[in-house]
């Protein structure tokens, strides 16, 4: 079998080290070794965006991304995005918009919202829409979602 | 998965004699936005995966004498955002733009899309239609093959066991010009090609009459294809309908689709025809400074 | 709007911040997937790649011998269940075909179905090592289609399946032979003939649907653990835990009670996680093993092995008066049940006229077993392939007519006191009202302008179910409440509930602390499903804070030292003669001084519900080139009864109106003539992004249901129904082409566009 080596990343601001096979991804990674499972599993084939994390600054599906890949790089997950206990707007903006209902497909978006404001602070709806069409939601038809990343984008930009 | 070895070369000879040691049972990995998946369903099992995002000559993205140099394991986030290649090769835009989402952006390469060769790849009829040329090496060398020659059947390509894709390098745009690609899918977004086409064409000072013009098309065969005729016969021809309709036909006739679950053969075929005319409408509106919104999955 | 009563209410109709919205957009929740167990193994199926084939033999040898596989098992590990039929709280299940489909025994019969598991280290060993699996298959012809399933001459799935004939079907009369007709339904009333004799005109057509799947982004689950005291513990995402755990303990042949489910928080479900799949796997090789074993499903085995919902053929046949009343509906219907009998054929059948008032009707419909997976619920039920067909009929014999569309639904609306074909007799319902709301809304009021563009309209009927529900409530000494509830919360339903609570109670929405529990620790709860959670969960919470405020006076009483008859429990507060007053905070402080715990419960079980209706109204516009359409604008008006939290209300109708979106313009199971789904990915299947679709326009029509204190109608359900005909609708009035086939893709859209150009 392949060895297994050290894999080193920054992972929500702190230096992570673990051990990993090759065909490990770094979904797998996060969520069986790490114990990071707020980053979902919906296809594990890059169709679902549900494993969103941000790569060095970029949005990418982490089931299609191996683990060793990202030796030497900076991982943003669900799990560092509120400062503290202090939700930061967009997962605020999900929260009181009632943007999610089942809610698996929530960290994926907040993920997604959070590379899209970075890239783009003030969107326009059909700017959103196309940022966020890689991630399916089944349950609520997208409205409130929308809405959402309008409300965290225009709060921001009142902020800063 | 099974299992399998990684390595990351950090230059071409390293990759090469890594290739070269692995003895055909290693794969290159750009974004893996193909691989891993093939990998994950079984249908690829290489014993060694040599990731080619660290080598500087696979992440050349710069103009010079030559024209445009696309390394082989650019990924689409950064073309999209090459302001040259927004002022003059918009057609590798705008095919960039719409492979995947934005995440498989970050990583998808148009070296594994080629590489990868699907008959739907998105970015292919755009290289055919900008003349791009492949830069092979190889543990004999380096090669150029012309993007229109480079697949060779679903899947298959001319690259040999131990061989790497470099770049793809295009000759500098003529004044004048004008590209563009688009697809039909039955979504707007995050979907497979049924049919997709890119076209360049160059104009005369006038705007009015068409020098060359060259069209791919994806989707509707095996491989990507050259519609080498539908072009030629655009060449001194008015920029109008009527020249862009005789392209159509002539583009119908050399496709040969299949029906699966994105399409039916007739309906690939009537599409080609749909979507030569408003390629060519928009790259000849491109050409000429006119005003164009391009809106993807519209 | 068409709101009947002004709304006296302090909780009900406001949107607090739900109660599990904190750990869902951090990703603490935990889902069932999200469940480490020490010393866990992960599980692998294997699965037929044949549609339709005997099995001959199945060889584990080289799986187990392989270092790291711990256990494998096959249908021989599960106990037999011989010919009996158990009523599993969704309907009654033949045994042998439900633990057949678990583990297949001596047949598969679809692609994708289990054959054996194995349980090892992790994944990857485990995955290898199902490859290693040599199963044997003679391959037979599968069957896919439905008509064709039924012909004399089909290939047959089941030995055991012989027609059942419900209603007023006569007895089928071979009853010797086995058939891929499971069921026969017929419902009639009053006379068909003499009501089409009545009609000036009769349109008839034929209509077939896809087979089309759920979607729901998490894959199902299970992570088990049988203990050396022979209890197991099942970690799930599920809509029922209380069916989960009957099912799970039927198919093992183990008593219920040594079954507990634990429901994690679930990914979506829509009708599809109430049947199990993987837990009595699970279990078997946590048997073996003596360690807790994890199974997943990947995304190809969620559409190709869970129960997706039936393909269909159905003909329809509606007359009316010149002046547009309808004197007599006829329908026949087939279902594609898949593998195994228990399609929602009858619920179509119960669906098709229910929005109208058909004097004369009869409507047949068969349940057909096909070589695809067993089907299950999918939001309404049936109800969308019937609503395709009238409803485009309807929109057809307006134009025809001359008539305002919604002005003939008002016309032939069914109200209270309509009976329906199959017998029921509606009580308060807000068909009227829904169409009145569409009719008076912006959205039909403003113009539609430019080519290749029309609008439509389309109604929709759902039952709504009522079953039962437990809850208990503590009283907290700072005056809060702990609520306890057995029903999973898919989508925001511990707060519909806690605010039922709280209204009743008068105290805050926030307030209240809802936990959904095991199946050990509340009493018997039926599914999330059936638009019933609100409803009758809502009624077991209001009863629990009656119970709470009944003795929250008798405290009062012994601290006034007066009759308890003496003390009212009004809006939160205790009133007591001469002016005496306890807030519920104050008085929640004294409990411990006054008797000791409040624990209040309550339980709802034969509630029905009225049904809920929905009307909408959707612009497309056409590329009658190449066939696409693009949704431009959509209004959906629905009867919520009384909306308890609006926007959990809206985010279902908007949810339901995008996966009806879906359903009418590109998903579908895609079938090579081998009977292989050949898009099985996200990609390929293809639900809509929101890239796809725009803001989804909500109007809430509120016509209480007496039967609920609080008027509540189910919502989760009826929004998924209308929208294929009101897009086909739209189409037409585009393009002019009356499409009778879902999915309207792009290429099936073109091929009938082109047609009319021809003719
Ligand atoms: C959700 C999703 C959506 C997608 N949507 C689209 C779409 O809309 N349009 C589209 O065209 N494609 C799409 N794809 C497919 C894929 O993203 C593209 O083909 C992508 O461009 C592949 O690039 P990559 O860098 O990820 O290639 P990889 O997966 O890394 O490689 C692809 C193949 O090329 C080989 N290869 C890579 N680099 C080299 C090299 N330098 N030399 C030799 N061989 C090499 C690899 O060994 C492999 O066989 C989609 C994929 C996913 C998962
Ligand atoms: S799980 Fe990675 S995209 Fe679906
Ligand atoms: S909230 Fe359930 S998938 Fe988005």
């Amino acid at each position: 079998m392949a060895k297994k080596r050290v894999v080193s990343a920054t992972i929500n601001g702190e230096v992570v080290e673990f051990l990993c096979e090759p065909r490990q991804t770094l979904l797998e990674v996060l969520r069986d070794t790490l114990d990071m499972t707020g980053t979902k599993e919906g296809c594990s084939n890059g169709n679902c965006g549900a494993c969103t994390v941000l790569l060095d600054g970029r949005p990418v599906v982490s089931c299609l991304v191996l683990a060793m890949e990202a030796d030497g790089s900076e991982i943003r997950t669900i799990e560092g995005v509120a400062r503290g206990s202090h939700l930061d707007e967009v997962q605020q903006a999900f929260l009181e918009g009632a943007a999610l209902q089942c809610g698996i497909c929530t960290p994926g978006f907040i993920m997604q919202t959070e590379a899209l404001l970075q890239a783009n602070p003030n969107p326009t709806e059909e700017e959103i829409r196309f940022y966020l069409a890689g991630n399916l939601c089944r349950c609520t038809g997208y409205d409130k979602i929308v809405r959402a990343v309008q409300a965290a984008a225009q709060k921001r930009l009142a902020t800063t | 998965m099974h299992d399998f070895d990684y390595e990351r070369p950090v230059s071409l000879v390293e990759a090469l004699s890594l290739m070269a040691r692995h003895n055909g049972h290693a794969r290159p990995l750009a974004g893996g936005t193909d691989l891993i998946d093939q990998m994950r369903l079984g249908r690829h099992q290489p014993g060694a995966l040599i990731d080619v995002k660290r080598i500087a000559e696979l992440n050349v993205l710069a103009a010079d004498a030559d024209g445009l140099h696309v390394g082989a394991a650019v990924p689409c986030c950064r073309i999209v955002e090459q302001p040259l290649v927004n002022q003059q090769y918009t057609a590798l835009v705008d095919s960039c733009r719409i492979i995947g989402g934005i995440q498989i952006q970050s990583r998808a390469s148009v070296g594994g899309n080629l590489c990868n060769s699907g008959p739907a790849a998105d970015s292919t009829p755009s290289l055919i239609a900008l003349q791009g040329v492949c830069v092979i090496a190889g543990p004999a060398g380096t090669r150029r093959v012309p993007v229109e020659r480079f697949c060779t059947g679903p899947g298959q390509n001319v690259l040999q066991p131990g061989e790497l894709l470099v770049e793809i390098c295009f000759p500098p745009r003529p004044p004048h010009s004008g590209s563009h690609y688009r697809r039909l899918i039955p979504r707007n977004e995050m979907d497979i090609a049924v049919v997709g086409v890119g076209a360049a064409v160059e104009l005369d000072e006038s705007g009015r009459t068409i020098r060359a013009a060259r069209i791919g098309l994806g989707a509707v065969a095996p491989t990507p294809l050259w519609a080498e005729e539908a072009g030629a016969l655009l060449a001194g021809q008015p920029a109008d309908d009527v020249q862009f309709a005789r392209a159509a036909e002539a583009a119908r006739k050399i496709v040969s689709p299949i029906t699966d679950m994105r399409g039916t053969r007739e309906y690939r075929i009537h599409v080609t025809g749909v979507l030569v005319q408003r390629v060519l409408r928009a790259a000849v509106a491109r050409a000429r400074g006119e005003a164009f919104t391009y809106l993807p999955g519209h | 709007m068409a709101t009947a009563d002004k709304r006296p209410y302090k909780v009900i109709g406001t949107r607090p911040v739900r109660h599990d919205g904190a750990d869902k957009v951090t990703g603490r929740a935990k889902y069932g997937g999200d469940m480490r167990l020490t010393g866990m193994l992960y599980g692998a199926m294997v699965r037929s790649p044949h549609a339709h084939a005997r099995i001959v033999s199945i060889d584990t040898s080289q799986a187990e011998a392989l270092p790291g596989v711990r256990a494998v098992v096959t249908s021989a590990d599960m106990p037999a269940q011989g010919d009996r039929v158990v009523e599993l709280g969704e309907g009654a299940a033949n045994m042998r075909h439900l633990t057949a489909n678990i583990l297949a025994r001596d047949k598969v019969l679809y692609r994708g179905h289990a054959v054996a598991a194995v349980a090892a280290d992790n994944v990857h060993i485990a995955e290898q090592a199902a490859r290693l699996v040599r199963v044997e298959y003679e391959v037979l012809q599968p069957v896919m289609n439905v008509l064709d399933a039924m012909r004399d001459d089909a290939p047959i799935l089941n030995d055991d399946v012989r027609t059942e004939s419900l209603g007023a079907a006569p007895q089928s009369p071979d009853q010797s032979r086995p058939t891929n007709i499971a069921k026969h339904f017929l419902f009639e009333k009053g006379d068909v003939a003499k009501g089409f004799a009545e009609a000036d005109l009769v349109i008839e057509h034929e209509f077939d649907t896809a087979m089309v799947h759920q979607g729901y982004i998490e894959p199902h689950n299970a992570t088990a653990l049988w203990n050396t005291d022979g209890r197991i513990t099942i970690w799930m995402s599920t809509q029922g835990s209380f069916t989960a755990r009957q099912q799970t303990a039927e198919l093992l042949r183990v008593p219920v009670s040594s079954v507990k489910v634990v429901p994690m928080e679930i990914g979506g479900g829509f009708g599809g996680k109430i049947s199990v799949y993987l837990p009595p796997v699970a279990a078997l090789l946590s048997r073996k093993t003596g360690r807790p074993v994890k199974l997943q499903m990947s995304r190809a085995d969620v559409f190709e092995a869970t129960g997706p919902t039936p393909g269909s053929h159905m003909r329809l046949k509606l007359g009316v008066t010149r002046d547009g009343r309808i004197t007599a509906g006829e329908a026949w219907i087939a279902f594609d049940a898949g593998a195994y009998p228990g399609s929602p054929v009858g619920m179509a059948c119960m669906c098709v006229f229910a929005c109208y008032d058909v004097p004369h009707g009869r409507v047949e419909g068969f349940d057909v077993c096909v070589n695809k997976p067993r089907t299950n619920a999918y939001r309404a039920p049936g109800s969308t392939h019937v609503a395709f067909a009238i409803e485009t009929i309807v929109d057809e014999i307006c134009e025809k007519l001359g008539l305002d569309p919604l002005e003939f639904r008002l016309k032939n609306a069914s109200r209270e006191g309509t009976r329906r074909v199959d017998g029921p007799v509606f009580p308060r319902i807000g068909m009227v009202e829904t169409v009145q709301a569409i009719r008076d809304s912006q959205h039909y009021q403003s113009p539609l302008a430019g080519p290749c563009r029309g609008r439509g309209v389309a109604s929709g009927f759902w039952f709504n179910v009522g079953m039962k529900s437990s809850v208990t409530a503590t009283v907290n000494l700072d005056g809060t409440v702990s609520l306890i509830e057995g029903s999973t919360d898919i989508g925001g339903t511990r707060t519909s509930i806690a605010m039922q609570l709280a209204e009743t109670l008068g105290i805050a929405a926030e307030d209240v602390n809802p936990t959904v529990v095991d199946t050990d620790s509340i009493g018997y709860t039926d599914v999330t499903g059936g638009s019933r959670v609100t409803f009758a969960t809502g009624i077991a919470a209001v009863e629990a804070a009656r119970d709470i405020q009944r003795q929250m006076v008798q405290r009062a009483a012994l601290l006034w030292d007066v009759d308890p008859a003496a003390v009212k429990y009004d809006d939160g507060r205790l009133l007591g003669p001469a002016g005496k007053q306890f807030t519920f905070k104050e008085l929640a402080a004294e409990i411990h001084q006054t008797g000791g715990p409040i624990i209040g419960s309550g339980t709802s079980s034969s509630a029905t519900q009225g049904g809920a209706f929905g009307t909408h109204c959707v612009d497309v516009e056409v590329d009658p080139e190449t066939g696409k359409v693009q949704i431009l604008r959509y209004t959906i008006a629905q009867d919520a009864g009384t909306a308890i939290h609006p926007s959990y209300v809206e985010g279902q109708m908007q949810g339901g109106v995008v996966q009806g979106i879906g359903w009418a313009l590109n998903e579908e199971y895609w079938y090579d003539d081998r009977g292989t789904m050949r898009n099985a990915t996200y990609l390929d299947y293809r639900l809509p992004t929101c890239y796809d679709v725009p803001m989804i326009e909500t109007m809430i029509v509120e016509v209480p249901d007496p039967q609920h204190p609080y008027g509540v109608r189910g919502v989760g359900e009826v929004p998924i129904c209308p929208p294929p005909a009101a897009i086909a609708n739209a189409i037409y009035h585009a393009v002019g082409v009356r499409m009778r086939r879902l999915p309207m893709s792009p290429p099936n859209l073109l091929s009938e566009i082109l047609q009319r150009f021809q003719d």
